[in-house]
């Protein structure tokens, strides 16, 4: 499970009996903003051929931590060690230089150039005054290879999904000699093949002796990964202790005072067989083939599958967001065709909460009343917006939605991540939608916050709506879902319940071990 | 683009602070530092209106004939025209776009204009009603060309840059053809009849500062008081995130066009007693003036925030430099462009420091 370290490196348990100094360490670092102070007197020793994963809520420093350590932040008080020395703070180039690479939560890389510019962007190697095209073509492929992604180096970056922008970032950090890797969330975006594929990487790099540290939500990960585990708190250090010492559920106790179990609130079955909303052989260009699927008043149905199998796309079909090429769709047995997204909000009385809330959710320099209420503003006014209507309503959903608010003239992007995410939700709640969709809910938030969507999902499922999940987090599908519908290369393969819904099951619709014939099914 | 990314990065784990910060900072925030806060604001937003005072001050030492009711008004009446045109571009601007055929535009409107109410007096139209169903045309030929304008950037999916450099070609070739390569002129006759409407004034105030007044006015309350105004700036901002609140981005980046094509019709109303001819020259630079103009107001380029405010306050910036330096002999006349230049400019660096704190 673990990777076996290499022999001149100092192994996990025993870090200090090779005698090797940490390759890179905090020291009684302290950062505070203005008055407020995020990180205090953290001391975190990272070695050379360790996976070391630090948990924490948002909020609890982990990324202001990293920042400090790759030199993007200067500390307050403290000091950043490489190699048993103490180094500048608060630069970048130098800890670059160190071979300190963090791979951000947003990806950093240049959309309109090339995959292989952006390997080399900064470092290119060049013959004379020209770029070396051939040299810059033969690493390229290596370093992709390395990684195990299939993407051509011609092909700009902003043609590539997601999770392939992701792999590319990851082989531009491991193309560049590091020898500490920072990985922020990195499995966010990856479907489970990339991120096993991912898995690997880390592991043969740690092998190769470089320091790995790995920040995740995803407890299951850290546990399959690390070594060794730190976990903050409020800025504080709680522990650092080896990962076997510690299972998921205490790792979440320490990090928000419960277990994982109590995130997902009691599944309450629907009161009624009545279906609100029956789809039947809906097509989508490219996306989607002959989907049909229904869904009951009061029911969470989830839609699993890998990224890119037509799950969104499916659903903005449905909403008008995206041309339907054929098929029909029956909103409590009346016809009804979507044509766009005000119309599917009006009469379909549904309403998508979208999976990228920077790209699509919200915009960030909108403060988050002007963000809140921008899907369907009408309600506001036709042709004046009534502000003082408008300030009342995103008061009350600020309370209902607990989200914290210090200046309410601020853009959304200074808020933290879980807090922008409610800020979406309150949004799309506000039109007041019988039919939920919810894609991606919980992505890149934090446990705390999670367990509180959650419960807005199961609350709405109570009170009679009817919602869809589309998560790639398999865990949230099976913790919150009454069905779930698996997709596999834009078809519908397997609808589980019960007993059937678990991990191995969906995983194997979902990668096409099993239910191969299913597809040809209506 | 990728930068700025990366500065958003960096502000949401300063927020992450900030949200710390709430319980902690809203009992501890005095009533002085929230009026600190609010002046710096009030001072980062009227930026432009300071300069605006600076040049007053400026012409009344300078000249002692600056300071009067007829060259003050003499200058407002003057940047009417860019003003009011200035007006629509704020909304073309704020969603994202930019319109480079104003001037060609208000040519054109021009020339038909001078052409049609020629044509009905000289088959011997009532004068008053010639003059309004020429304006009235002039209207309708503005609200279409914006139309086709918003069309093309959009249905079309040709970006604004390129289809109203296209189209201002256009404007501009169809305005040498229907003069044949001259000036088309009033007939004395209805420019005796028209003259009013720009040289006249209510209350003492000249007719096109009144129509300026009622655009503006008008122009503001849209931009932030209604639904529209609020949907130019989402576009503007991020049409993804406009598509997926059910805003029809299209729709709405047309309608733009369409107001700054009624705007240009406007001014172009004003503009031909004004003178009372067309040519070649017409309009000349009107759309590097408006967009300038925009840009000083503190509207941003890249579109979703803008002020129609400001935009009128860098008008009457732009037309009192030019004042300005025709009453003093410090600085030649002919360095005019060379000192909106540098208005410019400082108007950008100004915006810049605003945000990089």
């Amino acid at each position: 499970m673990a990777p076996q370290p290499d022999q001149n490196a100092p192994t996990a348990s025993s870090p200090s009996s090779a005698g090797a100094p940490p390759k890179l360490s905090a020291r009684q670092l302290t950062k505070a903003f203005g008055p407020v102070t995020v990180l205090q007197d953290v001391d975190v020793d990272f070695f050379a051929g360790e996976i070391h994963a630090v948990v924490g809520e948002n909020g609890a420093g982990k990324s202001t931590l990293m920042r400090i350590l790759s030199g993007i932040l200067e500390p307050t008080a403290g000091e950043v060690w490489f190699d048993g020395r103490p180094v500048a703070t608060g630069d970048l180039r130098a800890m670059e230089r160190l071979g300190v690479r963090l791979i951000h939560q947003e990806l950093n890389l240049a959309e309109d150039l090339s995959v292989v510019e952006n390997l080399f962007l900064g470092q290119e190697p060049v013959r004379g005054p020209f770029l070396d095209e051939r040299k810059m073509a033969q690493r390229g492929a290596e370093v992709l290879a390395a990684v195990g992604t299939d993407v051509a180096l011609e092909t700009r970056v902003k043609d590539l999904r997601v999770s392939e922008k992701q792999m590319v970032e990851i082989a531009k950090a491991i193309s560049h000699q590091a020898t500490v890797l920072i990985l922020d969330e990195p499995t966010a975006v990856l479907t489970r093949r990339e991120a096993e594929r991912l898995f690997q990487i880390i592991e043969a790099s740690a092998a190769r002796g470089v320091a790995i540290v790995y920040i995740s939500h995803r407890l299951e990960e850290v546990k399959r990964l690390a070594n060794k585990v730190t976990v903050l708190r409020d800025g504080k250090l709680v522990t650092t202790a080896p990962a076997s010492t510690l299972s998921p559920d205490e790792i979440v106790r320490l990090m928000v005072g419960r277990r994982l179990r109590d995130l997902f609130p009691p599944k309450v079955p629907p009161t009624t067989p009545d279906v609100v909303l029956d789809v039947k052989n809906l097509s989508v260009h490219g996306h989607v083939t002959e989907a049909s699927f229904s869904l009951r008043k009061g029911e969470i149905l989830g839609f699993a599958g890998l990224v890119g199998a037509g799950r969104t796309e499916l659903f903005e079909g449905l909403m008008g967001l995206r041309k339907i090429t054929s098929g029909e769709i029956f909103r409590d047995r009346k016809r009804f065709s979507p044509s766009n997204y005000s119309g599917a909000i009006d009469r379909l009385r549904a309403a998508y909460l979208p999976e990228d809330r920077k790209e699509k959710g919200l915009v960030v320099t909108f403060d988050p009343r002007t963000n809140y209420s921008l899907l369907g503003l009408r309600r506001f006014g036709r042709l004046f917006v009534d502000q003082e209507k408008e300030r009342r309503a995103f008061q009350q959903a600020a309370r209902d939605f607990q989200i914290k608010i210090t200046d309410p003239d601020l853009p959304v992007n200074r808020l933290s991540g879980g807090n922008q995410q409610k800020v979406v939700l309150a949004k799309v709640l506000g039109v007041d939608p019988e039919i939920i969709i919810f894609d991606e809910p919980t992505r890149g938030i934090d446990v705390g916050t999670k367990a509180q969507i959650y419960q807005w999902i199961a609350n709405q499922a109570l009170n009679g709506k009817a919602c869809i999940v589309i998560s790639s987090e398999l865990l949230e599908i099976i913790g919150l879902c009454h069905r779930v519908v698996v997709m596999r290369s834009s078809r519908i393969v397997a609808v589980l319940e019960g007993e059937q819904m678990n991990e191995d099951g969906i995983m194997m619709y979902a990668t096409g071990v099993k239910g191969a014939q299913a597809a040809a099914l209506p | 683009m990728s930068a700025e990314k990366r500065r958003e990065g960096g502000e949401e784990v300063a927020g992450d602070a900030r949200d710390l910060a709430t319980t902690l900072d809203t009992s501890t925030q005095t009533e002085k530092q929230q009026t600190f806060k609010a002046l710096a604001k009030w001072l980062r937003n009227s930026g432009p209106l300071l300069a605006l005072v600076f040049l007053v001050i400026l012409g009344a030492i300078l000249s002692d004939t600056f300071l009067t009711v007829g060259n003050i008004t003499n200058v407002v009446t003057r940047s009417a025209f860019i003003g009011i045109i200035s007006v629509g571009a704020t909304f073309v601007i704020v969603t994202g776009q930019i319109d480079l055929s104003v001037g060609a535009m208000a040519a054109f409107i021009a020339s038909l204009m001078i052409m049609m109410i020629n044509q009905l007096a000289a088959l011997g139209w009532n004068l008053s009603s010639a003059i309004f169903l020429g304006m009235l045309a002039g209207v309708v030929v503005g609200v279409v060309s914006g139309l086709v304008n918003g069309l093309l950037a959009t249905v079309g999916r040709i970006d604004s840059f390129i289809v109203t450099l296209g189209t201002m070609g256009i404007f501009r070739a169809l305005v040498t053809f229907l003069s044949n390569g001259g000036t088309l002129v009033l007939d004395t006759k209805v420019r005796e009849a028209y003259r009013p409407v720009f040289y006249d004034s209510w209350f003492n105030v000249p007719i096109p500062v009144w129509v300026l007044a009622i655009v503006v006015a008008i122009g503001a309350i849209t931009l932030t008081r209604t639904r529209f105004g609020r949907y130019c700036r989402a576009v503007g901002s991020n049409a993804e995130v406009a598509h997926y609140s059910a805003i029809r981005v299209n729709q709405i980046r047309v309608v733009a066009f369409v107001v700054q094509g009624f705007c240009v019709a406007l001014a172009t109303c004003l503009y031909v007693p004004r003178l009372g001819s067309a040519s070649f020259s017409t309009g000349l630079g009107w759309e590097l003036e408006a967009i300038t103009a925009v840009v000083v107001g503190g509207t941003a380029l890249r579109g979703g925030t803008g002020r129609v405010g400001g935009s009128i306050v860098g008008a009457l910036i732009l037309s009192l430099i030019g004042n300005l330096l025709n009453l003093q002999n410090l600085i030649s006349v002919y360095l005019n462009g060379a000192v909106q230049g540098v208005i410019i400019l400082a108007a950008a660096l100004l915006q810049r420091s605003s945000k990089s704190r």
